[in-house]
Formats: C-alpha cells, structure tokens, sequence
C-alpha cells in the first residue's frame, strides 16, 4: 500500500517527462524518441518474440558454463548415441557420449562471436565504401559503385567457399570469407541515405561553418545512415548465421571438438536414420536463433523503414 | 506495360532501335566487367592468396618436375599481371586446367556434372513458382487475415533453416521412415548408367530413350532435394509476389476497376496480376541463379553428382583448380541472370535508372 503510494507518481512523472510534447533537454529528447519506437516496437507480437528469444539465447551463451549439465568435450564412449531423455542427457549423448545439450549451449558462443565479428566488419566497410561514394561522387563514385555490384551479383556461398579454400579452414577464415560477401548490400544502402542526405539544408549550413568532409561524413552523415544498417543487419543475420553454419557443416568453419551447430549437424549425418536426434537438435538451434533474428528484423523494417509505412 | 515504356524512351530524344540498341551494348559492357570482376577474384583466390599456389595446385606429395612444369604452366616466373592475362586467356577458351583429383580437364567434368544441378534447381524453381506465386497473390488479397499470416510464416520459416539440415530430416523422415521417395543419388543403383547420355538430364534423357520405369524412378529421387530447394525459391517468390501485388491493388486504377463493376476475379487476376508479370520474371530468374547456389548444400545430403558435389569435393582435397573452375561457371551462369533481370527490370520500368 505504502509502496506502491510512493512508486505511482514517479512512474507518471517518468512516462510524461519522456512522452513530453517539447522536450528542454538533449538527453530528454533522445530518451523519449526510444521511448516511443519501444512503444510502436511493442505492438509487434513477433517481433517482441524474437526479441525475447535472442536475449534468452545471449544469456545463455554468457552463463553457459553454470548452465550446462556436463563438459561439452567430454567423451564417455561406454555412454555413446544414448537417446532422448536418457539419465542425466536430456538431449542424448553424440559418438564419442558428449552430451548434446552441453554442446548445443557451448554452440550458442561460437554462433555469437561469428555473428559479433561479421557485424564488425561487413556493415563498417559497406559505410565507408557507401558514403564516401556517395558525399564525394563523381568517379569516386562510379568505380566504388562498380565494384559493389560486381561483388553484389557473385554467388556468396560458393565464393565463400573459395575463399576459405585458400585460406584454410578455421572459424577467423569462415568469417573474413562471409564478411568479404555480405558487405555490399550496406554499402549500397549507405550510399542512398548519404544521397539524399549531402544536399539537405543542415549540411549546407555545417559547410558554411567550415566544417571538411571527414567531419561532415563521420559526425553528420553516418549517424542517420545507422537505423537502415541495422535494420538490413538483423535481416541478414539469419542469412549470416546460415552460411556459418553451412561452412561448419562442410567441415571448413569451426574445427572437430568445439561444439559448433553446424559441424554437429555433419557429425550427426552419418547416423541420421538410426540415431536421428544427434543432427536434429543442433539444426533446431540453428533454427530457432535465425528465425528469431528474421522475426526481430521484420519488425524493425516496419517500425524504422519510412517506405514499409502506410503498407 | 511495353507500350508506357516506349512511351517514355521516345521522349528521351533517341529512336526506339538505337535504344536497344544501346541498352543491349550496356548489358553485354556489363556483364563482360562483372565477369571481369570474377575472374580477378578467382585468380586472387588461386594465385595471391595461398602461400604456395603450385602446391595448392598439384598438391604436397608432387615430384620436383611435376613441381616445376606447373609452376613454369602458370607463368609463376612472371609478373603478376603478365599472370592475370594468362589466366584471363585460359578461361575464355575454357581452360580451366587439370583436375589434380582425377587428372580430367576440369572443363570437361563441369560439363559432365552441370546438367544434375541444372536439373535440379529447374524443378526447384518450377515447386517454388507453382505454390509461391499463388500464395504471395492470396496473401495480398486477403491481407491481414489468418491466411496471410500463415504465408508470412511459411516464408520466415524457409529463411530461417537451414537447407542442408531440412534435407537431412526430409531424407529421415520421407525415406527412412515413411518410404515414399528414392533415396540418396539420380536413379537407383540398378539403373546407373543405363540411359544414353544426350543432354545430361536424366529426366529427359530416360523419356527421350522411353524408359518410363527409370524416367518414374529419377522422379522418385528429385523429387525431395527439389522439394527442399524449391521450398526457399517458395519462400522468397510468395513475399515479392505480396508485395508487388500490394502495390498494384492500392494504386487508384484498381478503385476505378472495381468502380466499373468488374468482378473480383478480373481486378485481381487481369488487372493487378497482369501488371506484376515482368517484375515476377525477374524475381524468377533471381531465385533461379539463387537455387544454383543453394544446390550445393543440398547436392552433398543426397548425393546429388552435380556441381555443388564437384566443388565441395575438390574443396576437401585441396584441388584448387577444379574449385576455381566451378567458381567461375556458377558465377557466370549467376551473373548472367543477374544481369538479365536487371535488364527486363529497367525495361518494364523506365525509371528505375
């Protein structure tokens, strides 16, 4: 009763000062922007499920070690290909007895760290490429553009592989032949906000103030290119974690004992009539974490794209 | 639509054929640079990138004269760029070297395997047309209604699984469990190898010769890696076809249609339908070069002998330049629809470019 005396007007006072009509301060500005895309965001069922099932999965990738019932490398070949819901495996034992459940979480650290290192840098480089053609034009312009579409119409997964070929397998080399795939759908992006962005007023009168183009592009044209690049981000996420897991699977991302999703699959494939579970359950994780970031990126194209609007 | 475009290439001052004609020496200018692009990249991918390119080609356990002919074969000796047009000039008359894996020209294989995969990703495109364009049309008409949110569904859940793994659990489950299609591989393994090999399709290969009881088992046998592969060109068909018809029934032309009375059937199908057509060909055409890719996952669950097979073969036996050659067909054949598609884009609609 007391309580919840005391919590009413603040929870009021901290709704209206972020849904105030004129905000007095930057800080409140930028908070109640958030405020009401977290509020349309919301309306959103899936999108919201999607949300909640990548936070569930980053959570269980950072306790993994308190979460899973066993060591994920450990081998008891006395306790091999046990079947679902067997004492103490929830999920069954692989092979060599590793416990699949184990793996699976131990899996959800390697899909996480290739998805944080892609991000870091196809999005970068498409930014840099799309916007310096775009603010400097020209033949700056058409060379860089060229050379986006040219790698924009090669087949990824099949240059990937190349890629990794040469370069030898191994999870750093599956993610550099991904990213060296992925980045000119950003950098075509970026290069149609920079476009509509270069000949606004406010870039005019930045200008006039003295400021050079390294400023104008870094302080005032990258930060409105971010909401579509994140948008596409999470759009591509699934196609990202996808193409990991198809390398994994061919035996060229993660090597043998680390528990990554899609070299389970291919281990799994050999019994796969007998002992179906052993490649099921890690292609059901694969499953559910780019559905989740497909569900997520739909709802963000609604929500952040000014063209799906009216729709 | 043709008559709109005309229209407005009249107004740009130039005739109709110098036009085309105009557009047609941009295609092939662009495809020829794009083609370029790929071959750079291949060749840095064969000859920079490894550390010792030789071995990447005739592999570790070579002679010292097997060793130094190849390295002499592929002007290592040389400038790099001296290097480039070597390679440029092979691969235009269709060298694509020699397979250290079989000692075959690699040229050769490609042509024996390409028609599997070719065969494959057509019925594919075929399952994902036949349902995905019905579905996306269902979809925008009943927008927002539980079909529609089905349709969404249905799509999401064909981007979000993982190709190689749906082909392992269809095999389980329509071959190990159920038995209603023919396992792994084109034919059974009676049937290897009997029917003449005309085009290479074994479809049309076993009807030419009027084997129909190998023409039913090679259905038996596609009939699921196409499934798979059509279930993903079945995803992607039915959002596009959704979203071009969307466009098309909130336009004003189709108020006035229905204003006239005309019935639902005709604004759907004869209006909106018929103005989605060449948008649809080139969403088509895209998921076709999209499903030759998409092959070579599914070719290595099922044992599928075609191109996708080749590559990852000669990729786990480190031979590079079989690798390389079916880099660069799969790449042609993409680019080229790429390509293609962009140009009956830009034809149906004047400005995009």
């Amino acid at each position: 009763m007391n309580q919840e005396n005391i919590l009413q007007p603040h929870r009021t006072g901290l709704r209206s000062w972020l849904t105030a009509d004129v905000p007095t301060s930057r800080a409140q500005a930028r908070a109640s922007a958030w405020y009401h895309g977290w509020l349309e965001f919301k309306t959103n069922r899936l999108a919201l499920l999607g949300l909640c099932i990548l936070i569930a999965l980053v959570l269980i990738a950072i306790f993994a070690p308190l979460l899973s019932p066993h060591d994920p490398l450990a081998q008891q070949l006395s306790n091999r290909l046990q079947p679902l819901g067997s004492p103490g495996h929830i999920l069954g034992t692989d092979s060599l007895g590793r416990d699949i459940l184990s793996r699976m979480i131990y899996g959800s650290r390697i899909t996480f760290y290739i998805v944080g290192l892609v991000v870091l840098i196809a999005p970068v480089a498409g930014l840099l490429v799309g916007t310096v053609a775009g603010y400097v034009g020209g033949w700056a312009d058409t060379i860089l553009m060229r050379i986006t579409d040219i790698f924009l119409a090669f087949p990824r997964l099949v240059l990937a592989l190349a890629f990794v070929a040469a370069l030898g397998a191994g999870i750093e080399n599956a993610v550099l032949a991904i990213a060296l795939t992925a980045w000119p759908p950003y950098a075509r992006i970026a290069r149609a906000e920079t476009l509509t962005i270069r000949s606004s007023d406010y870039i005019s009168a930045v200008k006039l103030q003295g400021a050079g183009a390294f400023r104008i592009i870094t302080r005032h044209i990258w930060p409105l290119c971010i909401a579509s690049l994140i948008v596409r981000i999470t759009l591509d996420m699934a196609g990202i974690i996808l193409a990991a897991a198809g390398l994994g699977f061919l035996g060229l991302g993660a090597r043998p004992p680390s528990p990554e999703w899609g070299a389970m699959i291919a281990e799994g494939r050999r019994f796969i009539l007998d002992h179906w579970w052993v490649a099921t359950m890690p292609g059901l994780a694969i499953f559910t974490v780019s559905l989740a970031f497909n569900l997520l990126g739909d709802g963000l194209r609604d929500l952040l794209d000014p063209k799906s609007h009216g729709k | 639509m043709v008559n709109s475009a005309d229209a407005v290439v009249s107004n740009t001052s130039m005739s109709g054929t110098s036009s085309l004609l105009f557009r047609v020496l941009k295609t092939i200018g662009s495809i020829a640079i794009t083609m370029l692009g790929l071959l750079l990249v291949t060749f840095i991918i064969g000859r920079v990138m490894p550390i010792d390119p030789v071995i990447s080609i005739v592999g570790e356990r070579a002679t010292k004269e097997v060793y130094d002919a190849a390295y002499l074969e592929m002007g290592l000796d040389k400038p790099v760029l001296v290097q480039f047009l070597y390679y440029l000039s092979d691969v235009l008359r269709g060298d694509f070297g020699i397979s250290y894996l079989n000692g075959a020209p690699v040229a050769e294989d490609i042509r024996r395997v390409f028609p599997a995969t070719l065969e494959l990703a057509t019925i594919g495109t075929l399952i994902g047309v036949i349902v995905g364009v019905p579905l996306g049309i269902v979809a925008a008409v009943k927008r927002d209604t539980w079909i529609d949110q089905v349709a969404r569904v249905v799509a999401l859940v064909g981007y979000s699984m993982p190709i190689f793994w749906l082909g392992l659990i269809g095999l389980l489950v329509f071959y190990g469990i159920l038995g209603w299609v023919g396992g792994p591989g084109r034919v059974g393994i009676f049937y290897v190898d009997v029917v003449p090999s005309v085009t290479g399709m074994i479809l049309i290969d076993s009807a030419l010769d009027g084997q129909w009881d190998i023409f039913r088992d090679a259905i038996s046998h596609i009939i699921l890696p196409a499934s798979i592969l059509g279930y993903y060109s079945l995803a992607y068909i039915s959002r596009m076809t959704r979203s071009f018809m969307l466009e098309q029934l909130n336009a004003e032309y189709i108020t006035t249609a229905r204003v006239k009375g005309l019935s639902e059937w005709a604004v759907v199908w004869r209006h909106a339908f018929g103005n989605i057509k060449v948008q649809l060909i080139t969403v088509i055409a895209l998921s076709y070069a999209g499903l030759l890719e998409g092959s070579v996952l599914t070719e290595i669950i099922f044992s599928w002998p075609g191109i996708g097979s080749y590559i990852t073969t000669a990729l786990l036996s480190a031979d590079m330049n079989a690798v390389l050659g079916g880099t660069v067909v799969v790449g042609l054949v993409f680019v080229c629809l790429n390509v293609l598609s962009d140009l009956l884009y830009s034809f149906y609609d004047p400005r995009a470019k």
